[in-house]
């Protein structure tokens, strides 16, 4: 990246940032001063405000963006360690969010049906999605060349998307057919309008805005690690080379990390 | 492609004849699973036989895990990767192979646990058919999606440890589906029995496709 596509990336980020800031702050102001209690479930209504963007940003926004760039980077006419990094990224944000997905849920789940977790299709369904992407992870931290790492986290990410579909219907099955009638969702049949429609809409613009720039500052230090990672083997490589030469020549000049730092 | 893979297949299997290591290892294993559960649940044998059906499918979920090690380790030494690799055999042929020796093996685990529920749990198969069915769909699948991650794990350090965490969550429908439809074949309800195959099926197909798609490009890395 040329150093101007560089600074405009940074500005961009920044702005962002900036965005996903104020509109969580609104959210957050609106949700818990501004907004009224609902009439059946009090002030625990207000993590509607928050719990619904944060599964969406994790379950469509997150593993959609890495499904994505993962088959982009194994078509060969688009690969590019660029459609990796988002996908690493992507993934890395959406497992944070998938916690945080569990965590609302449940600290919602406690007062509402008095157990922090049931066993309902949507709840282990989550559950399995996050131990999925935490093998991502994991195999994304075995150390590898780039491509090697790439290529391998790909078919991963694939292969478990895959499985995205499968899982949610099994555990649908298993669970209507294993424990019928305990199904209740009230969170989802609850109705929402006014300032409180309003507040959710915010809530679903600032979680996505906090995933955007989220992302962008992940995409940007894997960026700089592979780049400090090519710097250091430069280096090692130069000095080796000195070893044997002798009177050591000077080392080849390493370019500044951009953006790195700074 | 099929030629191929009954080369591999019985490549992997003439192996595994002459080492003995499923025989030795993965069998026992799996029969020291069910007991270990029988030692956790007590010996009530109701509870045994209501537990049954899903002991058996995290036993032979467990066995898959480690027929895929094996099914791995058996390509790691001395370039045989490489050597598979230039074989010039198509890269879906080494992946079907490689999923039906396991998938034997998988079906030698099968039959000693099935024995070991009627031994030990005392448990009457009703509608033994659909027990067998479930089994086989379960099969097919478990081993395609067990060797396409072993072959993603190929080569790391970190296998024995990675392969698992990767591979268990995945599996999480057989084992739900295959459960569920072995408690009907107990129960003898065969009606919502057959609507878990709907599951191991499509399992099954997805994966032995996406295998024969994606072994190619897994064989080229490391």
């Amino acid at each position: 990246m040329t150093a101007g596509a560089v600074q405009r990336t940074k500005a961009v980020t920044r702005w962002v940032g900036l965005a996903a800031l104020v509109t969580t702050g609104l959210t957050v102001w609106l949700g818990l001063w501004v907004t009224p209690p609902a009439k059946v479930q009090g002030t625990l209504a207000r993590l509607l405000y928050i719990h619904p963007p944060i599964a969406w940003v994790a379950l469509y926004c997150a593993f959609g963006v890495a499904a994505l760039s993962s088959l982009l980077y194994l078509w060969r006419r688009t690969r590019s360690l660029f459609w990796d990094r988002l996908g690493a990224s992507a993934v890395e944000v959406g497992v944070i969010f998938t916690a945080l997905t569990l965590v609302t849920g449940s600290l919602w789940g406690r007062p509402t049906w008095g157990v922090w977790w049931t066993w309902t299709a949507r709840l282990t369904s989550t559950a399995l999605l996050l131990v999925l992407f935490l093998g991502y992870l994991a195999l994304r931290r075995v150390p590898a060349a780039p491509e090697v790492r790439a290529r391998r986290s790909a078919v991963a990410a694939l292969v478990a998307f895959v499985d995205v579909p499968i899982v949610s219907f099994s555990v649908d099955w298993w669970q209507t057919l294993h424990q019928r009638g305990t199904v209740l969702n009230p969170g989802l049949t609850l109705k929402v309008h006014g300032s409180m429609a309003w507040t959710m809409g915010l809530g679903f613009l600032a979680m996505t805005l906090v995933f955007v720039w989220m992302v962008m500052v992940r995409y940007r230090i894997e960026a700089l690690a592979d780049q400090v990672g090519d710097e250091e083997l430069e280096i090692s490589l130069s000095e080796r080379w000195a070893e044997g030469d002798g009177p050591a020549p000077a080392p080849p000049r390493v370019p500044e990390p951009a953006g790195g730092g700074r | 492609m099929w030629r191929d893979a009954l080369l591999v297949a019985s490549k992997d299997v003439r192996i595994e004849l002459r080492s003995r290591v499923a025989l030795w290892q993965v069998l026992p294993f799996a029969v020291l699973v069910l007991v270990l559960f029988g030692f956790a649940l007590g010996p009530g044998p109701a509870t045994l036989r209501s537990a049954a059906p899903g002991l058996y499918w995290l036993a032979v979920l467990f066995s898959t895990v480690l027929a895929t090690q094996r099914s791995v380790a058996i390509e790691s030494g001395e370039g045989t990767r490489d050597g598979l690799r230039l074989s010039g055999i198509d890269p879906g042929g080494v992946f079907l192979g490689k999923a039906a020796a396991v998938a034997l093996q998988l079906v030698a685990v099968q039959v000693l646990l099935g024995a070991g529920l009627v031994v030990l749990f005392g448990v009457r198969l009703e509608a033994w058919w659909l027990a067998l069915v479930a089994s086989v769909l379960a099969t097919i699948g478990l081993s395609a999606a067990g060797v396409l991650y072993g072959a993603l794990s190929a080569g790391l350090r970190v296998r024995e440890t990675l392969l698992p965490l990767l591979v268990l969550p995945i599996v999480a429908p057989v084992l739900i589906a295959g459960s569920r439809a072995w408690s009907a074949a107990v129960s003898g309800a065969v009606g919502p029995g057959t609507s878990w195959l709907k599951i191991l099926g499509p399992f099954a197909a997805v994966y032995v496709a996406v295998g024969i798609g994606l072994y190619g490009p897994l064989q080229e890395t490391s």
